[in-house]
């Protein structure tokens, strides 16, 4: 009976198995084939997807396919894409500063702002304090159809649409991170800082040498949350940038895939690399920076 | 002291202005200042273009909302089922959230073109091909978008959710002879259920974001089955309508406090009755 038994459990374990080795390809294809078509020459670009982007292809003399042609593997692995976005037209890669410039600031002062918050938020007992948090609660909630009209109005009296400070300053003083940060640093046991008082540390120094320090983890998760926030934004500079040279690489992004196809992927994939390369080493501290948030109340 | 500089920058960019932003939608218009009371707000009300957005909108967060709570919850579950190369796939149902959407639309442009590759295998079955971008299929397309970014997502939420089910009430019902759907049913889900509300509430402000899939992958003007409350938005903006986008947004933040409301109330039931045992 009992041998009955395990043969079930391992035949529905490599069912399970396979399905969520199915559903991870699945997961992964978007990425992996953005990435290896990034490595084909235009004209094999133009020949596999012409008959998607047509406008794009009409007037070249490139032979389009009937037909569309989804390929893993390149028929060669060619370098001309990355080759013109990076060196012939540095377009691209002003829109990919644009975006660097935009979302940096954002992700650094948030968080200064954030943690000198959060240390507020912990000192400050009492009814008014938790009325306060909990506004910020709701008002990381709210949704951008909300938001975004008061933010508009402000950056308009200050004259400040259309340059950077219209992006960075809502998302310097956005809440999230402030909400993130303190539920963590309520848990810091208060004997700790007390102890530190007694011997005569001044609030900065506790502030400082004590709870920032045990806040390192947190904060890691909060700025790959943040970062990977702002670097798909699209909503706040097509609303406050008139001038379109000023937009990031994700609007711009959608832009070029219709009239310069050959290179598309490989910008793509530029502008995944980021945000890959914080994955691979902070996935550890996003898991924790997500997990950190369920449960409202904490 | 130390909030000082938060609180500053959150009176000055959401609250202050928001005050402005009621006071604009019982206004006939910021220049004139004529008082019109709930004018505006049967306006908006009557607004076909405001209508069409809601009900999109709406319809989308229907959808796709609690595919994304159950889906998000299954692939949790199927991740403890203590199967091979956990961390692998885990990383790899991650990975999606990480990707720019910006990056990834080219692909599904691809994909789902009028002419093509989805189209292609559609034919190769002999049925008539679907215009997806174009017509009301694009909300399916929308849909798999937002699961495909959100669904690692929801999975981590659960997965910590999951490790706070104390292991010794499951193996008392599996004593008491619960089979593992009861497990499941009784024991489990009634431990995961503030983590399913909280879920909920996280997808829902996450699908009212789905404007920017639909605007990464069909441009200014999609097709009116995609025209998302975000898309009228900008339209308003660019018209400067100022009261009709204030209404509008008092409207979004009315729906809110409604929906954050609820979430606090359920927690504090829930929380209550778990405690109790």
């Amino acid at each position: 009976m009992k041998k009955k038994f395990r043969k079930r459990t391992i035949v529905s374990k490599v069912c399970l198995t396979f399905i969520a080795v199915v559903t991870a390809a699945l997961f992964l294809t978007p990425i992996v084939l953005t990435i290896t078509n990034s490595f084909m020459s235009a004209s094999e670009i133009s020949s596999n997807y012409g008959v998607i982007f047509k406008n794009a292809t009409s007037d070249s003399k490139t032979f389009i396919s009937e037909t569309v042609n989804l390929k893993f593997i390149p028929d060669m692995v060619s370098f001309s894409q990355y080759i013109t976005t990076l060196f012939k037209s540095p377009d691209y890669l002003l829109k990919f500063w644009n975006s660097i410039i935009l979302v940096v600031p954002i992700v650094v002062f948030q968080l200064v702002v954030a943690v000198f918050a959060a240390y507020g938020f912990t000192r400050t007992k009492g009814k008014l304090s938790a009325i306060v948090f909990f506004s910020y609660i709701i008002l990381m909630m709210m949704p951008y159809q909300v938001t975004l009209v008061p933010n508009y109005l402000v950056l308009d009296w200050m004259k400040l649409l259309n340059t950077n400070w219209a992006i960075w300053l809502p998302g310097i003083f956005s809440p999230f991170s402030v909400y993130l940060i303190t539920k963590y640093m309520k848990r810091i046991p208060v004997p700790l800082l007390e102890a530190a008082r007694i011997d005569g540390a001044s609030e900065w120094q506790v502030f400082s040498k004590i709870c920032v320090p045990i806040c390192k983890g947190i904060i890691t998760s909060c700025a790959i949350l943040v970062f990977i926030d702002y670097w798909n934004m699209v909503e706040q500079p097509l609303l406050f940038f008139t001038d379109t040279d000023k937009y990031p690489l994700s609007i711009f992004l959608s832009k070029i895939n219709a009239s310069e196809v050959g290179l598309a992927f490989a910008v793509a994939t530029i502008y995944m690399v980021p945000s890959l390369l914080i994955f691979l080493y902070g996935e550890e501290q996003l898991v924790e920076g997500i997990a950190y948030q369920g449960g409202v109340k904490g | 002291m130390f909030l000082a500089p938060s609180l500053l920058g959150v009176l000055i960019f959401f609250v202050l202005p928001f005050l402005v932003v009621i006071y604009y939608s019982f206004v006939e218009n910021p220049i004139s200042k004529r008082f019109v009371g709930l004018t505006n707000y049967i306006n908006v009300l009557h607004n076909s273009a405001f209508r069409t957005a809601v009900g999109n909108t709406l319809l989308f967060s229907l959808i796709a909302v609690p595919l994304a709570v159950i889906l998000g919850m299954m692939l949790a579950f199927l991740l403890d089922a203590g199967i091979p190369m956990r961390s692998q796939l885990r990383s790899a149902f991650l990975t999606p959230l990480m990707v720019p959407i910006a990056s990834i639309v080219l692909i599904f442009q691809v994909l789902f073109d009028y002419n093509g590759v989805v189209n292609e295998v559609i034919m190769k079955f002999g049925a008539p091909r679907i215009d997806w971008l174009k017509s009301s299929a694009g909300l399916f397309v929308i849909i798999i978008l937002f699961l495909w970014k959100n669904l690692g997502y929801n999975m981590i939420l659960f997965l910590s959710a999951m490790g706070n089910i104390p292991k010794d009430v499951v193996e008392v019902a599996q004593l008491d002879g619960a089979n593992r759907f009861q497990i499941f049913w009784h024991v489990k889900l009634r431990y995961l259920s503030p983590m399913v509300l909280f879920t909920t509430i996280l997808s829902i402000i996450n699908s009212f974001k789905v404007f920017r899939e639909v605007y990464l992958l069909t441009g200014e003007y999609p097709f009116g089955a995609l025209y998302m409350l975000q898309h009228y938005m900008n339209n308003t903006f660019a018209s400067a309508d100022y009261q009709k986008l204030s209404t509008a947004a008092i409207y979004m933040s009315l729906v809110m406090i409604v929906i954050i409301g609820l979430m606090f109330l359920a927690e504090n039931r829930y929380g209550k009755d778990l405690e109790e045992e």
